[in-house]
């Protein structure tokens, strides 16, 4: 594990550098004194009990929960300047609720490639050929017509892998790919990601548990109440869920993550709102577990 | 005086002109907000434009351009509010919809206005719309058109998630504010047809009609738009023909003949769904254990064997009287 003092240089080989990163949801602190660097090519595994952090991690290295302190560097650049969103790729936790008007798998999954296209210009070869390969990865060419939700639970987190893929990236970001994934469709999963890594990509993922992503990992990382408390080479499912990594600081820590209220307004339906409630689902999600 | 001879006077081509250009825009933008679950957002805007007429008559400006920029004024307004996540969006929408509609009506008091001309805002006068008037609506309606139609793939994928688009580097605020503006356009638009208060129908019901039969975003977006002018016409002669016997106002005719154009297509829409349900494959693990089906008569199930055929991991069950039967070696498992 690396903790350098003082900012490195930049190295634009590396897919992700964060130093001393901090992240506050709404005053209360999260992550604390974070370092991770990911180097190309590398299949990360970021894992850790319920509300240890680890979402939360990932979001911050995507640029979707803003870092309280520290420094994060994508490919050499600093995140406030990083433009070449397409190189990476970032397939967030499977949402239950579908958006309200259909929409086909190849929709969707087309929709990855706009960190490719210009504004106001139709698909052209190349990006209707990415969309065709990245179906064929996860194995849903033959769904490409089919509206989403007549899809299973892990038939939409591979349309989603899918849709990250179209933009042919070099960095994954994955957002517990497998949770509420049945078993035929973790192989499928793991499938597609190995014929991901034999293509050179870079994989961070989140995970509560591998199952058959196991094989692929070669690097795991442990958080613990928003610190890193492993850093080094793949564990097995037991050893990470071990006392010594925070298992039993789970519920404690849900509770202090409390409900975000800001007025007395019931809470109803906000489908697009704040950011924190997703954290919330994906916690009650994983509690269930 | 013949059908032919209404349709030949200069105020009812202009009504029809009108007709088609708001039939084209309103569900254009209305599917973005049905995407993004924001159905009522119009509603909301017409209300808020209320006050924008009334500021208008009271000045003695035209009220179409009073309306635009109070209209995207308070859109851009909801936006922020609800974008900030301290109010849910419909708590947002509700404040807008009483505040907007109270001061309309309010100012136009004050400024001595005849209430019946801002009723003519409030339910559509369509037959009444001047040639500038015209003009406007078919600018407004194509650049909203054009817009819906020309960055579909941006607003689709900033609609249907928000955090992937902003991990692939797509500005989200600029295309939210967007929808926002273009929805604001298209209330001001048809507010001339069908009126202020029910202009949300022509956003949002050619898009929920259009959704019951289709399977992809961009048939969805086009029936919508398909549906919208059939229903915005169809309305409009509806009530000219109706003229001959009785007073029938464009704007009720044209929602309820979409309205109508719905409830034809739900049935259907609720066929195709159970359709598909049955067939989204079971997500379970097979049992490790062999528990044989009843036997059946010797039945063989496959291909048009009558019971539905489900994926379930790499074989398939055929549904059976409520049991799911799954092949295996000379019989059939319950699984």
């Amino acid at each position: 594990m690396t903790q350098p003092p003082d900012p490195l240089p930049a190295d634009p080989l590396l897919p992700v550098r964060l130093q001393d990163g901090a992240v506050s949801i709404e005053g209360r602190p999260v992550l604390r004194h974070v370092d991770l660097t990911v180097g190309a090519g590398d299949f990360v595994a970021l894992m850790g009990a319920n509300g240890s952090g680890k979402s939360t991690l990932v979001r911050a290295l995507t640029g979707l929960r803003p870092l309280t302190a520290g420094r994060l560097e994508l490919f050499g650049t600093p995140l406030d300047e990083f433009r070449s969103w397409e190189r990476v790729g970032y397939v967030p936790q499977r949402t239950g609720a579908g958006s309200g008007v259909p929409a086909s798998v190849w929709e969707v999954v087309a929709s990855g490639r706009l960190t490719r296209r210009r504004l106001l210009r139709p698909l052209g070869r190349a990006d209707r050929a990415a969309i065709a390969d990245a179906l064929e990865v996860v194995g849903l060419a033959d769904r490409a017509k089919d509206g989403v939700s007549s899809l299973s639970g892990g038939q939409q987190q591979r349309v989603l892998i899918a849709r990250a893929l179209a933009g042919q990236p070099e960095l994954f970001f994955l957002d517990e790919p497998t949770a509420g994934v049945d078993l035929p469709n973790q192989h499928a999963l793991a499938e597609s990601l190995r014929q991901l890594r034999e293509r050179g990509a870079t994989i961070v993922l989140v995970a509560h548990e591998l199952g058959p992503l196991a094989p692929l990992v070669d690097r795991a990382v442990v958080m613990r109440d928003g610190r890193v408390a492993y850093d080094g080479p793949p564990l097995a499912d037991h050893e990470v869920h071990h006392p010594d990594f925070g298992e039993a600081h789970s519920h404690h820590h849900t509770a202090h993550e409390h409900r975000s209220r800001h007025d007395h307004v019931p809470s109803v339906s906000a489908p697009l709102t704040a950011h924190d409630r997703h954290d919330h689902r994906h916690d009650d999600r994983g509690g269930r577990r | 005086m013949t059908p032919a001879d209404l349709f030949a006077l200069p105020f009812m081509q202009r009504a029809l002109i009108a007709a088609v250009f708001v039939g084209i825009a309103a569900p254009a933008i209305g599917t973005y907000l049905v995407q993004r679950r924001l159905a009522l957002m119009g509603d909301g805007i017409g209300h808020v434009a209320v006050t924008g007429v009334a500021i208008g008559l009271v000045t003695s400006t035209s009220p179409t351009w009073t309306a635009v920029v109070v209209a995207v004024l308070g859109a851009t307004l909801i936006e922020l509010i609800r974008e900030r996540g301290h109010t849910n969006g419909d708590v947002a929408l509700a404040l807008f919809f009483y505040g907007g509609l109270a001061g309309g009506v309010l100012i136009t008091g004050l400024g001595g206005e005849n209430a019946s001309t801002l009723q003519s805002f409030l339910f559509g006068s369509i037959l009444t719309i001047t040639i500038p008037d015209v003009l406007v609506t078919m600018v407004l309606a194509t650049v909203v058109a054009v817009l819906c139609l020309g960055l579909a793939p941006q607003l689709f994928a900033v609609s249907h998630d928000q955090e992937f688009a902003r991990v692939a580097g797509l500005n989200v605020r600029a295309y939210n504010l967007l929808v926002a503006v273009l929805a604001a356009l298209s209330v001001t638009v048809a507010m001339r047809t069908v009126g202020l208060l029910l202009v949300s129908a022509l956003l949002v019901v050619p898009v929920a009609t259009a959704q019951q039969v289709t399977r992809s975003f961009r048939t969805t977006l086009v029936a919508a738009m398909g549906l919208g002018v059939l229903a915005s016409l169809g309305g409009l002669v509806i009530a000219a023909l109706a003229s001959f016997r009785a007073n029938v106002a464009p704007g009720a005719t044209i929602v309820l003949l979409s309205l109508a154009v719905f409830v034809l297509t739900w049935p259907l829409g609720v066929w195709l769904r159970r359709r598909q349900r049955a067939r989204v494959p079971f997500d379970d693990e097979v049992p490790a254990d062999h528990a044989h089906a009843h036997d059946e008569d010797d039945h063989a199930h496959g291909e048009d064997c009558g019971h539905p055929a489900v994926p379930h991991g790499d074989h398939l069950d055929y549904v059976h009287d409520g049991h799911r039967h799954a092949p295996h070696g000379g019989h059939y498992d319950e699984h």
